[in-house]
């Protein structure tokens, strides 16, 4: 067990002092690069709070789907294999029911704010 | 005129304008708009005894001949086909000189320097641009029919990519990446039971979106950045306007978060454009999304592989998931059974 600050305090610290100290003190090219890495450290900040939960679903998923045991790497693969082969057709109700939670919830960690995901008309209400 | 800030080919920029444009005795206030790996442009103004002409300079990186993408035509051909467009109509910079080898510049083109916004954000939101909105769908319809009508015999060489071509570029692109993308996997299979015959190419811009269009008070005042041209299908810039990633948020007007693709086709139709249908506006904006989402894994390559460690280009590679989200939302419309 690693003591205390967690990961995502230490993240959150170093986002913060990129946004309110040094970002102020930069301009052009070197501000627009601040302002990625901050958000770049929310992205990862959001993957360590909900990305552990979202592979677990993910995997569950694609576990059912394919009728097989693996981990995400080898499932994503085989579906991939599958469906460029036609062995899986994309009208296939569990197929889009898996790709819509696994695409939202990987927005959601990406691009919370994505218009496409605000928008999304599989978002849960 | 000239400062010892200025950058060391300012002497032939001011030699070769006065050579090329008449009446023109020196330039001014030359400094750098933009630059990228393909090319740069340097804003400028040419002086006459009693005008002051405001130009662009555009040419190849450091005045080098670097090799282009593969996809991006040479600059002394973005100029030619930029000419051709002007001659039918169609809102561009007038370019009153192309570069030749005695300027020692290297490849590039001069054009005039139209006042405007390309920042989507701004066109989109602003007060300013509210009368011009309305009008902007509509517009680029009437815009691309006028680019498509230019008879292909004036174009000289250009590349020709029909839509399979096109298709499997993007394909081995992304099988090159060895990732899996399940999404692009259904994406790639819509598609290709969908791919349009190569029965009317014509000349295509290649990359006609918010960015790449120079908005005033009144609407489209130039199309600019023609790199990407080719001959293909027409309807590839059509559907490369709607992609979603081009509405800057403004999510329900589908063509360029500003209108709808019914005004589109309606200002396609209106200015002579022949057979455009949603349906093929929609190949392509599904098309368009893919393809925006592969191009984001290709900029994280240019992190991963070492030519580019800049933090925004790792990043990128975090918004191949936004495409999608997009191709979801397209092509499985309907809420999934609980």
């Amino acid at each position: 067990m690693m003591d205390q600050p967690s990961a995502t305090e230490i993240l959150t610290a170093v986002r913060e002092f990129i946004e309110k100290h040094a970002m102020p003190e930069l301009t052009g090219r070197t501000a627009f690069h601040a302002r990625v890495a901050a958000n770049a450290i929310a992205i990862i900040v959001r993957e360590l709070d909900q990305g552990d939960r979202a592979n677990v679903a993910e995997q569950l998923r694609l576990e059912q789907l394919l009728q097989r045991k693996g981990n995400l790497a080898e499932l994503n693969r085989e579906l991939c294999r599958r469906l460029r082969t036609n062995e899986l057709a994309i009208d296939d109700a569990g197929l889009s029911r898996h790709l819509t939670l696994t695409t939202l919830a990987k927005v959601a960690i990406d691009q919370p704010n994505y218009s496409g995901l605000l928008h999304s008309p599989h978002r849960p209400d | 005129m000239m400062s010892a800030s200025q950058p060391s080919f300012a002497p032939a920029l001011n030699a070769a304008i006065q050579r090329a444009m008449v009446g023109v005795n020196a330039i001014a206030n030359l400094h750098r708009l933009s630059g990228g790996a393909s090319q740069e442009t340097w804003s400028f103004d040419a002086l006459t005894g009693d005008q002051i002409l405001p130009l662009v300079l555009r040419r190849a990186p450091g005045g080098a001949l670097v090799q282009r993408s593969v996809t991006a035509v040479s600059l002394a051909t973005e100029a030619r086909v930029i000419r051709l467009a002007e001659a039918a109509r169609v809102p561009v910079p007038p370019v009153p000189y192309v570069l030749q080898d005695s300027d020692e510049l290297g490849p590039g083109y001069i054009m005039g320097r139209i006042e405007g916004e390309t920042i989507a954000r701004k066109i989109l939101r602003d007060p300013e641009y509210a009368a011009a909105r309305p009008k902007l769908a509509r517009q680029c319809g009437e815009i691309l029919a006028l680019i498509h009508g230019i008879g292909k015999s004036q174009l000289g060489e250009l590349r020709v990519v029909t839509p399979k071509a096109q298709f499997e570029q993007y394909r081995s692109i992304y099988d090159g990446y060895d990732y899996p993308h399940p999404v692009f996997e259904v994406a790639f299979k819509w598609l290709e039971g969908r791919i349009p015959e190569p029965r009317e190419l014509t000349l295509v811009h290649g990359d006609f979106r918010n960015g790449n269009l120079m908005i005033g008070q009144d609407g489209v005042r130039a199309v600019l950045d023609w790199e990407l041209t080719h001959i293909g299908d027409p309807a590839e810039d059509l559907g490369w306007i709607c992609v979603n990633s081009w509405r800057f948020g403004e999510t329900h007007k589908v063509v360029g978060g500003f209108g709808d693709v019914s005004e589109l086709l309606a200002g396609y139709a209106g200015a002579g454009g022949a057979g455009m249908t949603a349906e093929r506006v929609k190949f392509w904006e599904v098309f368009g999304t893919l393809k925006w989402g592969i191009m984001c894994m290709t900029m994280y390559q240019a992190f991963a592989l070492g030519s580019d460690r800049s933090v925004e280009r790792a990043a990128i590679g975090r918004r191949s998931s936004e495409t999608e989200i997009d191709l979801v939302n397209l092509l499985y419309p309907k809420a999934p059974a609980p």
